[in-house]
C-alpha cells in the first residue's frame, strides 16, 4: 500500500510546460519558415492541433463527465459551418451585407438563450402541474389535458414570440454597429476581429445546440445516451446534405466553397493554448470536481448535493464548444466543407483518439492526436507506392495492440508538468478537535 | 400503530414520517411505516434482511418516490424533492456498500461534499480570478479538517480505492459530514468490521454527535452497536413496524425475538 504523499517539487511545474509549448511551436513555425516541412505536412500538423482540440471537448464528456458520445462530428460541423458563414459573407457579401450574417447569428444566440431563461422564469412545469390539480375536480381528467397543454403552449409561443422579437429588432443596430467597425479598422485589424468573432460563435452555437440535446438526452443511461448521440449526428450530416435548400450558399452535397484560408499554425497553437488552459483551470476547481464526481458514482453524487442533470449538461456543452471551435478552424484551414467531412465514420477519430490517449487525461489527448496524425499520415510516405490504402490495415493493428498492451490508453488518467492536479498545501493539523479513539485505530490501520 | 407511536413523546421533531409507503409494483417493501426521530438524538432503524430499512433510507434521500406517506425534515416535506435538493436541505447518508468516488483522492472525496458552498463561479474558475483564490482555499482546509477529525488528514493525496476498509468507511462519513448535514443517515455503518473496529466506530459515531450538533439514524445489524449507542429503536419487520422504544424495551419484546430468532416451534405447530 502507498502511503507516501506527493511531496512539494522544486520546480513548479509551470515552467517545463511552457518550455515545451514554445519548443514545439517555434520547432513547426521554423521548419515551416525553412521550407523543412512541404505545405502538406504543415497543413497536417494544424490538422492535428484542431483534432486535438476536438478531442479534449469529448474527453471532457466522456472520459471526465462519463457520458459515452457518438455525436461530436456534430457539433464540429455545427461550428465549421457556422464560422465558415461569417467569414464567407465578410468577403462575398451573400447575406447582402458584409457582416449581416454575424449580425443575425450573435442576435439569434442571444435571442434563443433569452427564450430558456423566459420558459425557466415563466415555471410552465409548476403551472401546468397547478392548474392540472385544480382543474381535474372541475372536469375529466382527459378534457383538463387538453386545457393544461393549451396553456403550456400559449407560454411556450410567448416567450418564443419575444425571442425572435428580441433577435429580429437587435439584428439590424447590430449590423450596422458591425459594419461601421470593420470600416473603421485597418482590413487585417478587422479580418482578426471577424475571425476570433467566427470561431467563438460557431463554439457558443455549438455548445447551445449540445444544452439544449442534451437535457432531455442526458437522462438516459450511458449506452443509451450514446446511440441517442449517434442520431444526432446522423441527422446533422442529412441535414447539412440539404443545407442549401435554407441557405443556398451551404451548398448542400456539393460542398461549400469560397471560404477564406485564414488558418494558420499560430492560430491553431493559440486557440489550443487558451482552451487547455481553460479546461485544466475548470476541472481543478469544484465545478470541475463535481463533472468528474458524476462519472465516478452518480448517486454518490446526487447524495452529496451536486446537481447532476445540470453537471451532465454543462460538461456536454462545453465540450460542444471545443468542438465547434475545431470546426470553425477546420473550415478555415481548407477553404472547403463538405457534408461528408461530418460523417459518422469521421465521427469516430476523436472517440479513438481519447481512448487512445487515455480517458480522463488531457495530456493523453494531445498526445495522441499529434501521434494519429502523424501514424495516418505518416504511413503514406512510408508505404511503397500502390500499398497506401494498407495504412488502414496496419492503423487498426496498433489500435488492436494498444488496447490489449494498454487497455487504459497510453497515459492511464495520468498528465504531465502543470496539467497535473495541484497538490493542496498540507496543513498545521488542530490537536484539540481529534477524538483520542479514532487516532489510536488509524496507527494500527495506517502501518 | 398507535399504541407505538404513543409512546413518543418528544417535542423537536427533526424527522417525523408517517403513513410510508413503498409500492415496487404489487410488492408493499414498506407500508404505513411511521417514526419520529428528536432533534439530536440517535436514533436506530432494525430488523432483519429485506426488512425494507434500506427502502425508507432511499425515500429519505429521495432517490425513491414514495407511493404514499410524507416525510418531514425540521417541519419541510421531503417527498417529490430531487435528491441534491434534499442534500441541500440537510440531510447526508453514507452507504450499506461503500460508494466512494473510488478514483479520485481522499480529499477530492470530501471536497466534493463541500462542493454547495463552493461559492465561486464557473468562470471565475477558468479565469482564477475573483473569489476563485479565497474560496478555494477555504474549501481546502475545511475538507482538511473533516479528514482531521477522522484521522485521514495523512491519506489526503491517496487514491480512494487503495484505502482499507475501516478507513473507507470512516472516509464515507468525512464526506457525508463535509455535505454539511443537520441528520445524518448511516446505512449499516459497523457492516465488515472487526470487533475493536466496531469499538471505535460507536464511539466516533457519539463523537461526531457531539461535535457537529446532529442527529443520527442508522440501521444496523449488529445488535452491539444498536444496543450500545442509539438512544430509541425502531424494528421493521416485512415492511413494517412491529416494535419501537428504548434499547431496554426491545431486547424484551417478543414481536422482535420471533422476527429475529424465529417462533418456538410448539407455537408453531
Amino acid at each position: 500500500m502507498q502511503t507516501t504523499m506527493p511531496r512539494k517539487r522544486l520546480i513548479p511545474t509551470w515552467i517545463p510546460t511552457l518550455l515545451v509549448a514554445i519548443a514545439v511551436y517555434l520547432l513547426v513555425a521554423y521548419a515551416k519558415q525553412t521550407d523543412r516541412i512541404s505545405v502538406y505536412w504543415h497543413q497536417v500538423i494544424q490538422l492535428a492541433g484542431l483534432t486535438a482540440i476536438t478531442g479534449l471537448g469529448l474527453n471532457l464528456i466522456y472520459g471526465f463527465n462519463g457520458q459515452f458520445s457518438l455525436g461530436h462530428v456534430g457539433f464540429y460541423a455545427i461550428g465549421a459551418y457556422g464560422s465558415a458563414l461569417i467569414t464567407k459573407d465578410l468577403l462575398t457579401k451573400w447575406s447582402g451585407t458584409n457582416v449581416g450574417a454575424l449580425a443575425w447569428m450573435i442576435a439569434g444566440q442571444i435571442g434563443l438563450v433569452l427564450v430558456l431563461m423566459l420558459i425557466g422564469r415563466l415555471r410552465v412545469g409548476q403551472i401546468r402541474k397547478g392548474l392540472a390539480a385544480r382543474l381535474e375536480t372541475l372536469i375529466k381528467p382527459h378534457e383538463a389535458w387538453v386545457f393544461t397543454t393549451l396553456v403550456t403552449l400559449i407560454l411556450v409561443a410567448f416567450a418564443l414570440a419575444l425571442g425572435v422579437g428580441f433577435v429580429w429588432l437587435a439584428q439590424k443596430p447590430l449590423a450596422a454597429g458591425l459594419g461601421s467597425l470593420i470600416t473603421k479598422l485597418p482590413e487585417v485589424a478587422a479580418q482578426n476581429v471577424i475571425f476570433v468573432l467566427a470561431l467563438l460563435n460557431g463554439g457558443t452555437l455549438a455548445a447551445l445546440v449540445a444544452y439544449l440535446i442534451g437535457l432531455p438526452l442526458l437522462r438516459l443511461g450511458s449506452d443509451y445516451f450514446g446511440i441517442a448521440t449517434l442520431g444526432f449526428a446522423i441527422m446533422m450530416y442529412t441535414g447539412l446534405q440539404n443545407s442549401d435548400l435554407i441557405i443556398p450558399t451551404m451548398k448542400g452535397a456539393r460542398g461549400m466553397v469560397g471560404i477564406p484560408r485564414w488558418t494558420t499554425w499560430g492560430w491553431v497553437f493559440g486557440v489550443l493554448v487558451v482552451l487547455v488552459i481553460a479546461m485544466r483551470n475548470m476541472l481543478y476547481s469544484s465545478h470541475g470536481r463535481a463533472i468528474v464526481s458524476v462519472r465516478e458514482d452518480e448517486i454518490a453524487a446526487k447524495m452529496m448535493g451536486i446537481d447532476v442533470a445540470q453537471s451532465k449538461a454543462l460538461a456536454f456543452a462545453i465540450g460542444g464548444f471545443f468542438a465547434g471551435v475545431a470546426g470553425g478552424l477546420y473550415a478555415h484551414l481548407y477553404g472547403f466543407l463538405h457534408p461528408s467531412s461530418f460523417s459518422m465514420v469521421k465521427g469516430f477519430d476523436p472517440l479513438i483518439i481519447i481512448v487512445f490517449g487515455g480517458l480522463g487525461s488531457m495530456t493523453g489527448t494531445i498526445v495522441a492526436s499529434a501521434l494519429f496524425a502523424l501514424i495516418i499520415e505518416g504511413l503514406r510516405v512510408l508505404l511503397p507506392q500502390g500499398f497506401e490504402d494498407w495504412r488502414f490495415v496496419i492503423y487498426p493493428v496498433l489500435l488492436l495492440l494498444i488496447m490489449l498492451l494498454r487497455p487504459q490508453g497510453l497515459l492511464g488518467t495520468n498528465e504531465w508538468g502543470w496539467l497535473r492536479p495541484p497538490i493542496p498545501p498540507m496543513k498545521g493539523v488542530p490537536v484539540s478537535s481529534k477524538p483520542s479513539t479514532a487516532r489510536a485505530e488509524s496507527g494500527e490501520g495506517g502501518a | 400503530m398507535s399504541a407505538a407511536t404513543a409512546k413518543q413523546e418528544y417535542t423537536n421533531r427533526t424527522l417525523d414520517i408517517r403513513d410510508l409507503t413503498m409500492m415496487f409494483g404489487g410488492l408493499r417493501a414498506v407500508s404505513d411505516f411511521d417514526m419520529a426521530v428528536p432533534e439530536n438524538g440517535l436514533y436506530g432503524l432494525i430488523g432483519p434482511n429485506g426488512a425494507g430499512k434500506t427502502t425508507v433510507f432511499n425515500m429519505i434521500t429521495g432517490i425513491y418516490r414514495p407511493t404514499e406517506g410524507t416525510i418531514l425534515f425540521e417541519g419541510n416535506d421531503l417527498v417529490g424533492r430531487e435528491p441534491y435538493l434534499i442534500t441541500r436541505t440537510g440531510v447526508a447518508r453514507t452507504f450499506q456498500n461503500i460508494r466512494l468516488f473510488q478514483n479520485l483522492t481522499v480529499l477530492d472525496n470530501v471536497r466534493i461534499a463541500y462542493h454547495t458552498y463552493a461559492g465561486y463561479s464557473m468562470i471565475e474558475a477558468i479565469t482564477r480570478l475573483g473569489r476563485f483564490g479565497a474560496r478555494d482555499r477555504v474549501m481546502t482546509e475545511q475538507a482538511q479538517d473533516f479528514l482531521a477529525v477522522f484521522n485521514l488528514q495523512d491519506r489526503q493525496g491517496e487514491i480512494a480505492k487503495n484505502l482499507p476498509y475501516g478507513e473507507q468507511r470512516r472516509l464515507e462519513i468525512a464526506r457525508a459530514l463535509a455535505a454539511q448535514p443537520r441528520l445524518l443517515l448511516l446505512d449499516e455503518p459497523a457492516a465488515g468490521m472487526n470487533p475493536k473496529e466496531v469499538g471505535t466506530l460507536m464511539e466516533l459515531i457519539h463523537f461526531i454527535r457531539d461535535r457537529f450538533k446532529l442527529t443520527i439514524l442508522l440501521i444496523e445489524h449488529q445488535m452491539r452497536v444498536v444496543m450500545g449507542i442509539c438512544e430509541w429503536i425502531t424494528v421493521m419487520d416485512f415492511g413494517q413496524v412491529i416494535a419501537r422504544g428504548t434499547p431496554r424495551d426491545i431486547q424484551s419484546n417478543t414481536r422482535v425475538i420471533e422476527a429475529y430468532l424465529g417462533k418456538r416451534m410448539g407455537k408453531e405447530l
